[in-house]
């Protein structure tokens, strides 16, 4: 079958890709485009490595097919950071240990970006709450949790 | 998935078309959500995956003297940021809210939690307490139909393959009325139901009950209306012995499998604990207090 053109814009910038209508959007970021920040987990839509914010709202990109990603905007963890300019939360993360092996670290940071960018004061329930469809088998969420909040405080301009 | 097609309709009438064209060899691609997960194990084959989120009647919420028409593909998250509807139904939109994570509320929705045909589908029985019905396209026109009346066993719905779910047809925002949904899971988030009750309560001006209606899920192969319950709430101000008596009809009335998440005497005690538990928050929401 023909490869499939889609047009579509990441972080900002206008893109062209071909694919696989079977593809997922999350093989055509890491297979076509050479976006690896974007991780394969469980590839089922259950741990939220793969996370990306889809026009607008947070997804698991293994369970949004390519071809859907025409005409939308997708925002990936390599678009988190400006310039050579770490985010706060990358920052935080880094600075707290809140990661060790890393595979998740790119889904947890798409997703807390995407609550403190809809909630920028959340409690520590809404935290958890909000990170549940994010898995980690490394740090045991604590200080994951305990850097987005501090990554809240500074972005609110009280740290 | 080698091989497979994609279409992205504008209509209603084009995706039909498309439907009884690929005669079962296609599926309604909404959120993908189970679908994509089920191709992924193989649980699901399709030739042509048909998305529909294009088509402007399955991705929008629209509000009319009559009511709300949900499209059947509009993501659960958007649900909630409808304040008609939160206000009208807040039932309806808390069982949707349950269904997954943020990333799963994205995309996920209430046409494929119903279409997915689980007996344990969160919205279901707080639809089915709802009243709403389902408005089904399909090669020789139109049809509605109740939403207990879709799933017709684990899996299954009784749509044809050349049907689409088009929207979930809810009344509007109405005084003196009150819907909730509450769910059992066996972790504190994130899990599928082994109970889901939904109940929805409609006060006279002296606060007695006129009518209910209650929906269980998770306690039999489909979700269930459980009318036998709802009578005992109508003639009553909803007070304790009418709710023992709710809680009890809602036992009675489950038939639940038993297996590791749940035994079945267990999910039948749960049954009418969430049914009373549920009936009082509708309770509170029909008198304002809540």
């Amino acid at each position: 079958m023909a490869r499939r053109h889609v047009s579509t814009t990441i972080n900002g910038e206008a893109v062209d890709f071909l694919c696989e209508p079977h593809q997922t959007l999350l093989d055509a970021l890491r297979d076509e485009l050479q976006l690896t920040g974007t991780k394969e987990g469980c590839g089922t839509g259950d741990c939220g490595a793969c996370s990306v914010v889809f026009d607008g709202r947070l997804c698991c990109s293994c369970l949004i097919l390519a071809p859907e990603a025409e005409g939308a905007e997708v925002e990936t963890v390599e678009g988190i950071a400006t310039g050579g300019e770490l985010h706060p939360l990358q920052r935080h993360f880094l600075e707290e240990a809140a990661l060790q092996c890393g595979i998740c670290t790119p889904g947890f940071l798409v997703a807390a970006k995407a609550l403190l960018d809809s909630n920028p004061d959340p409690s520590e329930t809404e935290v958890r709450f909000a990170l549940a469809g994010n898995l980690c088998r490394c740090t045991g969420y604590d200080k994951i949790i305990r850097a987005v909040l501090d990554s809240a405080a500074e972005l609110r301009g009280e740290a | 998935m080698n091989g497979l097609g994609y279409e992205a309709p504008q209509s209603v009438e084009e995706t039909v078309a498309l439907l009884a064209r690929e005669n079962g060899a296609a599926r309604i691609l909404a959120g993908g959500t189970d679908l994509l997960a089920q191709m992924k194990t193989g649980a699901a084959a399709p030739q042509l995956l048909v998305d529909v989120k294009k088509v402007r009647e399955l991705s929008s919420v629209e509000e009319d003297e009559a009511g709300f028409a949900i499209g059947a593909a509009v993501c659960t998250a958007a649900l909630a940021e409808h304040p008609g509807l939160c206000a009208a139904w807040p039932g309806v939109v808390e069982a949707a809210r349950l269904i997954g994570s943020e990333q799963i509320q994205g995309r996920a929705s209430l046409g494929g939690n119903l279409c997915n045909g689980s007996p344990a589908a969160d919205s279901v029985p707080a639809l089915v307490a709802a009243g709403a019905s389902c408005l089904i396209a399909g090669p020789g026109g139109e049809r509605e139909l109740p939403v207990e009346e879709v799933i017709v066993g684990p899996g299954s719905t009784c749509l044809e393959p050349d049907e689409l779910l088009v929207s979930f047809r809810l009344g509007s925002g109405k005084a003196k009325r009150g819907d909730a949904y509450l769910r059992m899971i066996p972790r504190s988030e994130m899990d599928i139901a082994i109970v889901g009750a939904g109940v929805c309560i409609e006060l006279d001006d002296f606060g007695v009950c006129h009518a209910a209606r209650i929906g269980l899920g998770a306690v039999a192969p489909t979700p269930l209306r459980v009318d036998a319950a709802a009578d005992a709430l109508v003639g009553s101000r909803v007070d304790d012995a009418a709710l023992e008596a709710v809680a009890a009809a809602a036992s009675a009335a489950a038939d639940p499998i038993d297996d590791k998440r749940g035994s079945a005497e267990y999910r039948r005690k749960v049954a009418g604990v969430l049914t009373r538990r549920a009936a009082k928050i509708a309770l509170d929401r029909a008198r304002g207090e809540q």
